[in-house]
Order: structure tokens, then sequence, then C-alpha cells
């Protein structure tokens, strides 16, 4: 599996990947940690001219406090992220569902920001994003600007990034304290989601006082599951009031079909999955 | 044999070969470099099934880098036909199959033109730039619409899409009673049809090839298990003369059957060399090895079984077909015949018939997968057992040992004509039990049910014998195929006493290295570490069948017995002579001669001296030449039948249908063993395998027969996060047939362990009114049939057989 040839570049700094992403206009292509691009490349799905690589800029790499936020550079490994104490405090959705993308091997390469670049609705990484309302840093020729995740995913792999843009960070505000689980359903142990459930709840005293789902490969784009994140609201966390408010999941749900689950077997999974997935998090 | 030191036969010894390979000190063929080497690409119809109307190769041959470009055109009058060996009736039709398409494509990856490049980087691009206009012919995928009237035609010459018809009947044979007369008098009648689905052999190096023209032999390196073979059929196909061609298999990474073949690529490699007069080297992608390397099973079985109401099973009938694919490969007809020996398994059926139609449609051509044949249909009889069980209301282990072979029968022969050397399936059978734990589980399954539990309990078993150690040549002639079923093997003994073993079996990650170390240890007495085992290349090893089939060990090692025998048998003259003694006297115990009853401090000489002294013949016997190297070639009587007794258990997740396994028991009898760490290595891949046609793999077509299961991301092979920890034990019933008693291993777990799994499956949620579910068991099909048994309560689903009426209330199969 060859690649059609390409150019390839390694900025140090962010205003260089900018520059030249803005003068190669629709010939460039970023590279982040590869695990999505390459494979495309490779089967010649994609043949862009120019390649250029973010791996040399530390300033996109890491985790930071920032007051009520915590801050993931967008080249932080999907390694460094499950383990980064400041993620497993403080936004510990991303943390488990990063914990469940791929193996190993991809999880040393693959990144954060790059996963949520390339808007796969399948991927792990964006419905957490969407449903902790993580807000994305991107940089480009006019100067940085942060979009909100629901503003982010726009279509199947694709987002409102402007060409000449990349993703620089990642801010999730903090929940700290929440409880949380992402429950994914997949065949085998490395594929991707056929579906999942991203949950994140607060309770007190028993009872669910905020919830957030976010459902994974459920449309083209991550989604919320507003409806049962308002029927959770005030509910006793128990098993019986999570079923019955996860039978709103598929609500609003347009899911691809393929061979794993056509559309019926994919808005069941959404429910039992979104059941689950909330049970789980706050131990019903 | 040796007194002093622990036998080799039967340790556990770490391979030999493991440490190189581990530290990637391996020659895969694509890691090797010629001089001025140039690369050839193919490019491959995107069309089923199309007519080839203009091929524009002038942008590519143009590019940089490129050398050549040849069509199906250029290279027509010297391919030949790809050759197939195994013409299973007379009136077999059989289509010419190129090795590049010249006027029309006969499914999706075949290859339509070739590139030559200086690089392989330049060889992809130019692949871009060449232009075929298709002319788009009605695609034929399923079977059943193949055969019936008036169906389209994957070859229009041959005026029709069944290839052959095989047929074996009891009454016929001689070998039984008649099989419908068996289902008139049924009290118990089972019908079923079940699909064994198309799988990929997906072995973990992908095909690789280089041939190099410039030495006085064509010279070609390949990725393949069938080295000799390949050999043969590329003089017998390209009219080189077999004694201008060489073919090494350098270290191949796994074949499964998958490189039991002599392919389109291969030829073209060398048609393309030959015709460049440089060394070219062509190595397919993973897709294109998942696209267009042969793939496996792929059969529609309609079953009908007839029993008293006590169980014994009165006749067995099965009717078959078999996609063949778009075009017959190496032995692709005899696939589906090998299962014909083997539906009646370990059972005492009176009365069987099998008929197997062989069909072409506009797929990628099917040929061996581990197991080729038997597992389908040791599938299909273990499932029908379970159904039996179910529909009788008793205990599915109990109801095959109502009619399994008792170890006290052995010899047996089969309603199909076989002759069982040995087995003990009631030891097996009990072994297994104990070690799963049947009756606590049974239990539990009960309690869930009873509780109605969204997560059920099932249990499966399979008690599978195989027939393999392919074969004898005899019976592989009555089955009208190409070769014989020998092996050879050649021992050398250096002047320093050390040993090289050279042997015409071709290992491809079976590790033929150490088990041919630890025989050749005990046979001539000489340590492990002194032995070196040559293979895959034919100057070294002239004469060989190869390696498929479970046959390395069980006709493979017999010849090296023999060869040690004959090296023996030439030592004993020269020792006689070294201690002035008469041969008679002499015997050869742990390495030495000695003169019999001297004793053990007796003056003696070790097969090391008496190599040395060979090598030196200063004082050789009058007659005697100097060399103690011997061959020796083993045809068998009979096959080899290993068996065994697998018991699964599995959870199913009745809201999602996630299926997960969890434990599994496998006790298999494969004789005597030579190193069980490798016997347990062959067991433990081979169950991955056999779970993964349960659970896992499926090659899926859409309607214009464009593959979509074309990367490891749609293809789910498991890994061993998908998979239980295996409990694997033995029992031990030697052989009669050979003298080690061994029995092959290399397939039985693929063959045993579907029908565990899928019996598991069922058994899970039978009660819910599920008596069948399609492999593989992917959560949505377990969901819906779960659904539809519901919602049928008491009928039959979609999916779903017959026999629901008898499931008792307490849920059908304890």
């Amino acid at each position: 599996m060859i690649p059609a040839a390409f150019d390839y570049v390694a900025p140090s700094s962010v205003d260089e990947v900018v520059r030249e992403l803005a003068a190669a206009g629709d010939e460039a292509k970023v590279i982040a940690g590869g695990q999505s691009l390459l494979p495309v490349l490779r089967m010649r799905l994609a043949a862009p001219a120019k390649l250029v690589d973010l791996g040399r800029i530390p300033e996109l790499r890491g985790v930071r406090d920032d007051g009520d936020a915590i801050v993931i550079g967008a080249m932080t490994t999907h390694y460094e992220v499950q383990r980064d104490p400041l993620v497993r405090e403080h936004a510990s959705l991303i943390a488990l569902a990063t914990d469940t993308v791929a193996d190993p091997q991809v999880r040393h390469r693959g990144t954060f920001g790059g996963s949520l670049a390339h808007a796969d609705p399948a991927g792990d990484l964006l419905a957490p994003a969407l449903a902790l309302d993580a807000e994305l840093v991107l940089s480009g020729v006019d100067g940085r600007r942060t979009v909100p995740a629901g503003e982010f995913f726009t279509d199947i792999f694709t987002t409102s990034m402007r060409q000449d843009e990349i993703l620089c960070e990642v801010r999730v505000p903090k929940r700290t304290g929440w409880n949380a689980h992402y429950e994914k359903f997949n065949r085998v142990a490395q594929a991707w989601s056929i579906v999942a459930v991203a949950a994140a709840v607060r309770t007190e005293d028993g009872t669910i006082a905020e919830a957030r789902v976010g459902l994974t490969n459920m449309a083209a784009t991550p989604l919320r599951a507003t409806a049962v994140e308002q029927a959770l609201v005030g509910q006793p966390a128990t098993t019986e009031a999570i079923t019955a408010a996860a039978q709103h999941a598929a609500e609003g749900t347009s899911p691809s079909v393929d061979g794993n689950a056509d559309l019926e077997f994919r808005q069941h999974l959404a429910r039992v999955l979104t059941s689950r997935a909330v049970s789980a998090a706050v131990g019903a | 044999m040796t007194a002093t030191v622990e036998p080799e036969i039967g340790r556990a010894r770490l391979r030999k070969e493991d440490a190189r390979l581990i530290a990637g000190r391996t020659r895969w063929t694509d890691n090797l470099t010629l001089p001025g080497l140039l690369h050839m690409a193919i490019l491959r119809s995107p069309m089923a099934h199309a007519r080839i109307t203009a091929i524009d190769v002038t942008v590519a041959r143009k590019m940089s880098g490129v050398l050549a470009v040849f069509t199906g055109a250029d290279l027509a009058d010297e391919q030949g036909s790809l050759p197939c060996a195994w013409p299973i009736t007379e009136d077999m039709k059989s289509p010419s199959a190129p090795s590049v398409a010249v006027d029309r494509v006969n499914f999706a990856g075949e290859a339509v033109a070739v590139v030559v490049a200086r690089s392989a980087y330049e060889a992809a691009d130019a692949l871009e730039a060449i232009d075929v206009d298709y002319d788009e012919l009605p695609v034929v995928l399923d079977m059943e619409a193949a055969v019936a009237e008036g169906a389209d035609l994957v070859h229009e010459d041959l005026g029709t899409n069944t290839s052959a018809t095989w047929v074996f009947d009891s009454a016929e044979a001689g070998t039984g009673s008649d099989v419908e007369q068996a289902i008139a008098e049924a009290e118990v009648l089972i019908e079923r049809t079940y699909r064994q689905q198309r799988l990929i052999p997906a072995f973990m190096e992908p095909r690789s090839v280089v041939v190099d023209p410039t030495g006085e032999q064509f010279t070609m390196w390949s990725a393949t298990q069938v080295p000799h073979i390949l050999r043969v059929m590329l003089a017998m196909t390209l009219s080189v003369p077999e004694h201008k061609v060489r073919v090494i298999a350098p270290d191949v990474g796994g074949g499964f059957g998958g490189k039991l073949q002599v392919t389109p690529e291969e030829v073209l490699t060398f048609l393309v060399a030959r015709r460049m007069g440089k060394a070219v080297k062509y190595t397919e992608t993973r897709s294109e090895s998942i696209l267009a390397a042969h793939h496996g099973r792929d059969q529609l079985q309609k079953l009908t079984l007839a029993a008293r109401r006590d169980g014994t099973v009165t006749g067995l009938k099965v009717e078959l077909l078999a996609d063949m694919g778009a075009y017959l490969r190496l032995v692709s007809p005899g696939v589906p015949i090998l299962g014909a020996f083997m539906f009646n398994a370990i059972y005492k059926f009176p009365a069987y018939r099998f008929v197997c139609t062989n069909v072409f449609t506009n797929k990628t051509p099917t040929d061996a997968y581990r197991g080729a044949g038997r597992p389908e249909a040791t599938f299909a009889i273990e499932r029908l057992m379970d159904e039996l069980a179910a529909e009788l209301g008793v205990d599915p282990i109990e109801v095959r040992e109502r009619n399994w072979i008792r170890h006290e029968e052995f010899p047996f022969t089969t309603v199909a004509g076989l002759t069982y050397d040995s087995g003990n399936y009631e030891a097996a059978t009990a072994k297994a039990k104990e070690l799963f734990g049947y009756d606590a589980l049974r239990a539990e399954q009960r309690e869930r049910r009873e509780r109605g539990d969204s997560v059920q309990l099932g249990i499966g078993t399979s008690t599978f014998t195989e027939m393999c150690g392919l074969a004898p040549s005899r019976v592989l002639g009555s089955l009208s195929y190409g070769a014989g079923g020998w092996e050879h093997a050649a021992i050398r003994m250096l002047p320093t006493g050390k040993v090289e073993v050279v042997t015409g079996s071709s290992p491809h990650g079976q590790g033929h290295e150490t088990a041919w170390s630890q025989i050749v240890a005990d046979q001539l007495g000489v340590p492990f570490e002194d032995v070196e085992v040559l293979h895959g290349d034919t100057q070294s090893s002239h004469k060989g069948m190869d390696t498929y089939g479970s046959r390395s060990l069980t006709v493979g090692a017999m010849a090296v017995v023999r060869a040690a025998d004959k090296v023996k048998a030439k030592a004993a003259k020269v020792a006689a002579h070294m201690l002035e003694a008469s041969e008679g006297d002499v015997e050869f115990e742990a390495g030495a001669f000695r003169v019999r009853g001297a004793g053990a401090t007796a003056k003696s000489v070790s097969i090391q001296d008496v190599a040395l002294a060979v090598f030196a013949a200063h004082d050789l016997p009058d007659g005697v030449e100097p060399n103690l190297d011997s061959e020796a070639t083993f045809d068998p009587e009979n096959f080899s039948y290993p068996h065994g007794t697998h018991l699964c258990a599995v959870e199913v997740d009745t809201e999602t249908g996630r299926v997960d396994v969890r434990s599994y028991v496998a006790v298999d009898d494969v004789g005597k063993v030579v190193n069980p760490l490798i016997v347990e290595g062959q067991v433990h891949g081979g169950l991955a395998q056999g779970i993964a046609q349960a659970l896992f793999e499926e090659a899926v077509h859409d309607e214009s027969g464009t593959l979509l299961t074309g990367t490891f991301a749609d293809y789910l092979v498991p890994s061993a996060a998908d998979l239980p920890t295996f409990t694997t034990d033995r029992t031990e019933t030697p052989a009669t047939s050979n003298v080690l008693g061994v029995k092959g291993v290399g397939e039985a777990g693929t063959i045993a362990s579907t029908p565990a799994v899928v019996n598991a499956v069922v058994d899970a949620v039978r009660h819910l009114g599920v008596s069948d579910i399609q492999m593989p068991c992917t959560p949505m099909r377990v969901w819906q049939a779960i659904r539809t048994g519901q919602t049928d309560a008491g009928g039959l689903g979609n999916e779903a057989g017959g026999g629901l009426g008898s499931i008792d209330s307490s849920g059908g199969a304890r």
C-alpha cells in the first residue's frame, strides 16, 4: 500500500503551519498522529500534494490547568490523555473513552486533537467532547478563535475549521466530582464503535442533579441525547428511573447503516447502552 | 532409545526457530533484494463480471521509472491456464483460468494489467494511469440462483454454472444401507439448511514472489506452502523445463491453506521476469491479499437426519452447493469432497448419502482453508446432533454417546468407507466434562433461565474427528487427485557427527525444525542441538509434497524416521567392523554401537565416531560405500484420525445479542505427542480460527460483486482480547497407522470449535424460540433471532429450523 507522492513539511510553530496551509490551499493536509490519515493515503482514497506535520510543535502537546477548565493540547497522544491526572480528575469521561480507543500502538501515536479534527462519527472522543461542552481553539491566518464542540462537528469527516486553520487545543470545563462512563459496543476489541454512549452525571443525595449524555455513531456527527438528559434530571439514581429515561436515547438520531447494525438495531442499542452508561456512571 | 538421557520426544521444548524469528532475523520473500531488482504491480478489476473493451496503457508506459506495462493480450500466448489438479469427475467443467484477464473479467480483483518499474512506488503510481473500459455483464453471486433454470452464466462457453456433481452413496458403495429408506421409516426427522459463510485465510505474511531469470535456472522465491508442487506446476503450465526451475520458500509467515496454491501472481512474476531478463519482485498489499488470494468455505448445506426416538441415528443425507468462485484453482473442486467422508464423523450411521454440486459464481475463487471440507462437515453433523437432542429432550452428549463408536470397536470401518485406526471418544468426553464442570454449568443455566436473566448461559458440545495426514496415494488416485500423497526425507551425516535433515514438507510456522530435531535426536542418539533441518528449497530438498492437511508429522516425519533407520543400518556395518564384531552381534543404543550383551562399560563406537570413520574411509569393510547418508519416501496406508471433545460455554446478552465465550475446554486426542508446546500452540491457533468463523469472520459482497470486507476494519479477525483463556488437555490413544503413534493436530482446533460455539449460542437462547443463528453469530443476528423467536412463539422464525414442538416445558435441552 503505497500512497501517491506528496511533499512533506514539519514546521516548528503554529504560525508557520498556518502560513503553509494558507499558501497550499486545498492541496495540503495536516497530519497529527497519522492513525487515520495514513491508511487513507495508503489506500489512495486521498492524495494531497503536501503534508504539514504538527509533530514538532511542543506547544501543541500536554495538558494544563486553566482555572475552571483544563486545556488539552491537540497533539497530546491518547496514551498521555489516558494517564493525565488533570484529565482523570476533572474530565474523567474523556479518560474513560480514550481507554477504549483502538489498541496500545494506536494510542501511542494517535492524538486527541487529531481524533476530533478527523471527525469520524465512529470516533470515540467526539461524543465526550460534545457532552462536556468542550471548546475547540483554532488558529488560522486571521488569528485564533474558539468554537464550541456543538458547532465544530458539521458532517461526516467534516468540521467548521477553515482550510488554513488547525486545532490547537481543547478547553474542557472542569466537572470535578462528576461520575462518568463510556459504554462502547463493538464486535472485536480493536474495532470502531458500532454505537457508544458517553455519560457524565452529577448526583446529589442519590438524585440526579445534572446529566450529560453524548452518542457516538448515531448520526453523521456526535449527538447530545438531550431528551435523556432532561428526563434524568431530578430522578433517583436507580436502574428503573435511568432505564425509563434512556428510552429517549434514539430520538433525533439518524445513524448510518452497515452490516453490523441496521437502523432498528442501532437505535435499540442506543437505548440499551444509554441505560447502561448512566447506570454505570452513578453505580446503580 | 536413549537410556542415559531423557527422550526428546515428548519434551516441551521451546522452538529453536523462534529466537531468530522474534528478533527479526527473518528471510521473508519481500526482504529479499537482488542487483537490479525490478518491481511489479498489478491492476485489478473493480468489476465482478465484464468484457474488457479497451485498455490504454500509453500514459503509464511513459511514466517515470516504468519499464513495461503488460496486458492480458500481451501475455495471452504464454500464460497458459492456471492448474487445477483435482478433476473430481470425468465430466467436470473447468474454464480456462488466465493469470491476467484477456478479454473478460470474472471476479472483482482479477488481474487486468501489470506494471514493471524500477521501484515499487513508481509501479504503484503507474497503475493509476492505466485506463480500462469495461462492458458490464450480469453478475452471478448466489449459488441457488446460479444453478436455477435460465440463470445468467459466469462462463458462457460452459453453458452452465455447475462445474461438477459428486456423489457418494453408502448403498451403492456397499458401505451401508439406503438413506431414502431410512428417511421414509424415520421416527424423527431433522431437516436443516446451514450456511458456511465465505472466509478469508488472513495469513500474517501477505504473499510475495521474486523471480530471478539470470541464472542457468529460473529461481523463484515465494511465500508458498508448496514449493515442490509449485515447481512441477510451473513446468507443466508454462512450458519451462522442470529442471530449469528452482523454487525456494524461505521464511513463510503462515498459510492456513491460503498458500497452498499456484497463484496468478507467481505466474505473472515469472512471465514478466522472463520477458525482462531481470529479477522481478511482486508483493501484494493486505487489501489485495484479502480481495484476490483464494477464499475458503462458502457452502450451502441441505441436511436430513433420520433417527429413532431413542436417539439412534438411522441415516444422513447431505446435499451441498459449494461455491468455487470464478475459476477452479489448484484443489478447489476437491475441498468439499474432503468433507464427504466426515459428515458421519464419530458415529455409527447405517445409511449415508452425500451429493455435492460445485458452482461457479463471479467471486474470488475458493480453495483450501484450514480444515478444508472437514470443518464444514463437522459443523453440520455436530449442529444436527444438538438439534436431535433438543428434539428428543435429551442431553446433547447423551445423544452422541448413543451413536458413537466405542473404544473397543476400533479399528472401525465407517459408512463412508474409511477405517479409523484408533480412538477413545468416551475418555476424551469424560475428561472434557470434568474440566468444564459440565453439571454445574447446566445447573447455572437452569437457574438463569428460571430467573429470566438478561444474560443467558449456553453450553455447546463438539465431539469431532477428522481425517488428515494427506494422504495415501492410492486413495488420492481413487478420488482423481492429480498427485500422490507420499513424503520424502533425507539425512546427511556430516564428518563432525552433526546431522542435516532434509524434509520435503515445507513449514510456514508449524515448528518443523524443532520437532524434526527432537525425532532425529532420539532416532540417532545425537544431541537436539546437533540437528539442522533443511527445507523449502527444491535444490536442497529435491523431492517433496509440502505442508497442508496436517500431513507433516504423520507423513513427513515418518519419512524422516525411515531415513534414520537406513542411516543406522549403514552405520551398523561400519561400527561392527570398528568393533571387530559381526554385524549381527552389534546393537545400537543411546547413540552408540556395542557388542550385544557386553555391558555398558564395554568398548563402544558412537554414531559420530562412525561418521568420522566413513568420512576418512581409510578402513571400511569391503563393498561398503563411504556414505551414511540416506533417504526415504513414505506413503501412508491410511489417514490420521485425531479426535476430541470440545465444550464451550457462552454468555449471550439478550438485550444486545452480544456473545461472550466464557469458558472453552478442548480435550484433544492426537495420539503420541512429539512436542506438547507445539501441540498446544496448534490447538490455540486452531480454536481462534474456528471461533472466528462462529462469531466474527465473514467475507461479504454487495449486489454488484464488490467485496465489502476489504480491510481488517471490516473483516474481523479476532485478537487475544476477544478470546477466552482456553483450557486444553489431551487423552492419548496412539495411532496404529505409524511407528510413532502420532496423529495430525494442525487443523483439529479449527474443525472442532466452530460447532461447539454455535451450539452454545443456540443453546443459550433455545428456550426463547431459537433453533438456529447464521454464522457468524453477530450481535445483530443473535438479537434478531431472539426477537423473531419471541414474537413467533411456538412456531419458527425465518432463520429457525424445525423441531421446537417437542421442547419440554423446562426449556428444551437440559
